[in-house]
């Protein structure tokens, strides 16, 4: 039996914790509950200032507006659209790059395994100014139209996704025996058929954890899509709500913040039902590198 | 038919040699059992026989078609790994059969073949488990399943009973053993464990920094060992090894263990050894089971001598006596009735006639 | 050979053999690089190119027409501008992550005092704010901070304390910038280290236990040493992203008030895309890069050095 003296310390320790753990809770999900609440206001009862906690007069028009708003639809569509086409992209070229680097050997394959992830050394903020003049350069030589168009989000979007998917693949194929593979060429397997039906299997976590990361990436991302898309039926969602609904001097309140929680939601969904293949996805990198 | 030829197979990792020029010969149907101490290029051999590691330099063939440029699917062998890699996302069934729906073998033969060889192997109630649901024995028994219902040229072993604990281990050995008999298949079988060797193998071969030592039936290797290194390896407890001299005095030949006791040769070796009279650095080899209490009158070629006992180990059956003969550690077998006791003197006799003579410089018993 | 002894063979093999082989083993390692090359062309083309592309734009004139050399960068640096954008994105860098870390680090640690079974729930709630784009938080942000209607200042002019100008005053546009990338940042070193924690072993604890050691000791000596890799790690990719942070503080001050918040990102979006001087933009941006580099070095080496000693 413990003593007394000591099992009375851990329950304080535990209940300071408690209270210091709902302090940060409260303080991480303000912001996104502030933003629930304003998008079930009316304009009228933004601009009345009673208190800004609480709805009075719930409404879902701002919702219903926004459903019915091309531009907003329209950004919807881009944001799916590419964030999907760069997953698949950001799959199939991490998933082949990590079963060679992890598996076999070529020349400086070894380097280019643990230095993958030192691409994010050279950030996109360092980048968008000269692939924007890379960009206009072969839209002239080529005729190839890149410039303000959603699609060249989708070439640029995977230099974002592939190094840490890479990277994160690496570690949990390196983790798969090789006596495993052996067992399946022997079994009469060629190096692809080892690939489909017996790594990709074994490291379905992985898998599940990079292509989350690569969704939640392309979703989320501001900067290339600010710089390279400027008409209305190009953006995607962020850039979208950000340029178009910013206008002026008077901000409809009530459908930026629904905006705002409606371009948060895919992320969010994903979080909630996957939540412990996104955390794996994040701590692989740790733990295994 | 089919036959394993190895034929001046090389092997070496960026310069550094793992296996120096092996040849052996493997009959259809036969258990051969590559043993020796790790990094003696056992494994090697048989990655190289598999397929899983390029040959640098020789000639593999299996059922008489040379095999080196062969990727291993198509060499028509299977193998049992150490830790059994069996597939962790696929039931046992699933694990089983693998190969064959490669092959786009159909439904109902490959059916017809998982439970024949699940009958065989006791495995049949585990068809729908996966692997992480069954014990180290039941995945050893679902590797050689594996292995089994390919049905191939020949199988490989790779030190499969390592992972096991010991009772498991002797269970186990008696199971291969019967599979084979059932399922008369080559195979080539790799263990560090001279007793699985023994037990197992029609022929045994020992290997050494990468090279072959001996290869015979398993009685060949224990009775007459041809080097230093296979009589020290093969054999539990090993056998004794004691520096000597052989002197010829007056016609007649005798041991003379370095400074203290002196054997005569018996009559039937004299001849073979005399021409070894005076060489230096030869060593006298007897088995701790030959090394005993004395009891009763002696037959020529044995010696009876005196010593005092470091250490007895009663075993039951027998007891272990341990001595210093010369400064090495010694060992014989007595019977437990004698009642030896460390610290005490003893009356032993070792029996020469099963003695063996060994150069030390060439490692070559004589 | 049957029976008996193997002789002697050579120990080394004819070099002509050896070649041989060789030239197989290399027949393999041609389609492991081909699985590898997308990964490789990629960053080649879109990332390393254009990285030394933009050492060549920066010399070019806003035309681009011709080169101008350095011109681009002492023009930059006899602007007091840019050494105060140097000076923002440095504190801006340094205190969030310092901050970041120290969150974190306090917050793995109560969450991993909880009984197992609460644990997923609470760090479910606490990861929110890294789930959410930083974008359309942000946006939830400059919400919470508009200077008409701001729900914060309502709070506070109701405790006595009077309306804060979050986003019109330069310190205070600062601090909100700091403090939202500090809201959105913390939870991923929350995850990491509570990750971290759970790997360090319980009986490390009880030796120190028994050694003497309080709370504080026990993290000093025993959680942080073992904790270094993980710790350096992620310190060193937050100062680059917190660094090239672009969003938030695009979206919450698009630099200003009177360009106070600026960082080189923003800095450089508005010189080279909205200014349509991209040379100067190219500019400002590369001057991210050193500092990056010479962090990356330093922690870099770190983490080697006590890989080799482990």
């Amino acid at each position: 039996m413990k003593p007394k003296s000591l099992r009375r310390e851990r329950r304080w320790a535990l209940i300071w914790s408690y209270v210091f753990l709902v302090v940060f809770a409260v303080i991480f999900l303000t912001p996104p509950l502030y933003m629930l609440i304003t998008s079930l206001k009316t304009s009228a009862e933004i601009s009345a200032v009673t208190l800004p906690w609480w709805v009075f007069h719930p409404t879902l028009d701002n919702y219903y507006a926004l459903f019915t708003s091309e531009a907003f639809l329209t950004f919807f569509r881009n944001s799916v659209v590419v964030s999907l086409a760069v997953v698949a992209i950001t799959m199939l070229i991490s998933i082949f790059a990590a079963f060679s680097l992890s598996r076999m050997r070529f020349w400086g394959s070894a380097t280019l395994a643990t230095g993958v992830f030192l691409t994010y050394l050279i950030p996109e903020t360092l980048l968008f100014i000269p692939l924007f003049k890379i960009f206009a350069f072969v839209q002239e030589w080529t005729g190839i139209e890149l410039m303000n168009h959603w699609w060249v989000l989708i070439v640029i979007f995977p230099t974002l996704t592939v190094p840490f998917c890479t990277w994160i693949m690496i570690g949990y194929f390196a983790s798969i025996p090789k006596e495993l593979d052996e067992a399946a060429l022997i079994d009469g397997a060629s190096y692809f058929q080892v690939l489909t039906r017996v790594f990709l299997p074994v490291a379905l976590p992985g898998v599940i954890a990079a292509t989350i990361f690569a969704f939640t990436v392309s979703w989320a991302d501001f900067l290339y899509p600010m710089a390279f898309t400027t008409s209305v039926d190009q953006l995607v969602l962020p850039a979208g709500i950000v340029t178009t609904l910013i206008k002026g001097d008077v901000f409809n309140w009530g459908q930026i913040m629904t905006a705002a929680l409606l371009g948060a939601l895919p992320p969010l969904l994903i979080y909630a039902f996957l939540m412990d293949y996104y955390i794996a996805g994040l701590t692989a990198g740790a733990t295994k590198g | 038919m089919a036959q394993v030829n190895l034929r001046k197979v090389f092997k070496e990792y960026d310069e550094v040699p793992a296996v120096r020029g092996i040849d052996l010969d493997i009959a259809d149907k036969e258990f051969v059992v590559l043993v020796g101490p790790s990094g003696c290029g056992k494994t090697t051999t048989l990655r190289m026989i598999a397929g899983l590691e390029d040959i640098t330099d020789g000639e593999i063939a299996i059922g008489g078609d040379v095999v080196n440029d062969v990727p291993p699917k198509d060499r028509d062998i299977a193998m049992v790994f150490q830790n059994y890699a069996l597939y962790p996302h696929m039931t046992v069934h699933e694990n089983m059969s693998f190969g064959l729906r490669l092959k786009k073998v159909p439904k109902d033969e490959i059916q017809r073949r998982v439970n024949a060889v699940a009958g065989i192997l006791g495995i049949g109630e585990l068809l729908e488990r996966k692997p992480r649901q069954l014990s180290g024995g039941q995945r050893q028994r679902v590797a050689m399943g594996r292995a089994i219902v390919r049905n191939p040229k020949v199988f490989l072993f790779d030190e499969p009973l390592s992972n096991l604990d010991a009772k498991l281990r002797v269970h186990m050995r008696t199971e291969i053993k019967k599979v084979h008999q059932k399922v008369r298949t080559t195979t080539v079988y790799v263990t560090h464990d001279q007793v699985e060797a023994m037990t197992l193998a029609d022929r045994v071969v020992v290997m050494n920094a990468g090279l072959i030592e001996q290869v015979g039936r398993p009685n060949e290797l224990y009775h007459s060992p041809a080097t230093l290194f296979v009589a020290g390896f093969i054999g539990s407890p090993a056998m004794n090894i004691i520096g000597c001299a052989l002197e010829e005095t007056a016609g007649a030949l005798r041991l003379r263990l370095n400074g203290g006791l002196a054997f005569p040769i018996p009559e039937e070796r004299v001849a073979r050894y005399r021409p070894h009279a005076g060489k230096p650095n030869l060593l006298f080899g007897l088995r701790p089971e030959h090394v005993t209490d004395l009891r009763g009158p002696t037959a020529p070629g044995q010696c009876p001598f005196e010593v005092t006992l470091d250490v007895t180990e009663p075993m039951g059956m027998e007891t272990l006596v341990f001595f210093a003969l010369n400064g090495v550690d010694t060992c014989a077998r007595t019977n437990p009735l004698a009642n030896l006791q460390p610290g005490k003197r003893a009356q032993l006799l070792a029996d020469l006639r099963y003695m063996h003579l060994i150069d030390a410089d060439s490692g070559r018993v004589l | 050979m049957a029976n008996g002894v193997a002789t002697e063979a050579a120990a080394r093999l004819p070099a002509s053999r050896r070649r041989a082989a060789r030239r197989f083993a290399r027949h393999k390692s041609w389609i492991a690089f081909f699985m590898a090359l997308p990964l490789i062309a990629l960053i080649a083309a879109l990332v390393v190119y254009p990285a030394f592309y933009s050492l060549y734009l920066a010399m070019l004139n806003k035309g681009m027409e011709h080169f101008v050399g350095l011109g681009n960068f002492s023009f930059l640096f006899r602007r007091d501008l840019f050494w105060m954008v140097v000076k923002q994105s440095v504190i801006f860098a340094v205190s969030a992550v310092l901050f970041k870390a120290l969150i974190g680090f306090v917050v793995a640690h109560l969450v991993h005092n909880l009984p197992a079974k609460g644990q997923r729930k609470w760090r479910g709630m606490l990861l929110v704010p890294w789930v959410i784009p930083p974008a359309m938080s942000t946006l939830a942000w400059f919400w919470l901070f508009d200077p008409s209607y701001s729900a914060f200042n309502w709070v506070l002019t109701r405790l006595g304390a009077g309306a804060v100008p979050w986003l019109g005053d330069p310190l205070w546009a600062r601090f909100a910038v700091i403090l939202v990338n500090v809201w959105y940042g913390a939870p991923f070193f929350l995850i990491m280290y509570l990750a971290a924690l759970k790997s360090v072993p319980e009986q490390l604890y009880e030796a120190a236990a028994i050694d003497g050691a309080n709370w504080w000791q026990k993290i000093w000596y025993v959680t942080l040493p073992m904790m270094r890799n993980i710790i350096a790690i992620t310190v060193l990719f937050s100062l680059i992203v917190t660094f090239a942070n672009f969003d938030i503080v695009r979206i919450l001050t698009a630099g200003g008030p009177i360009d106070q918040t600026h960082v080189f990102a923003t800095w450089a979006f508005q010189l080279g895309i909205e200014g349509g001087d991209l040379p100067l933009g190219a500019c400002v941006s590369l001057f991210m890069f050193p500092i990056l580099g010479v962090a990356a070095f330093f922690i870099l080496r770190d983490i080697n050095r006590r890989g080799n000693e482990a």
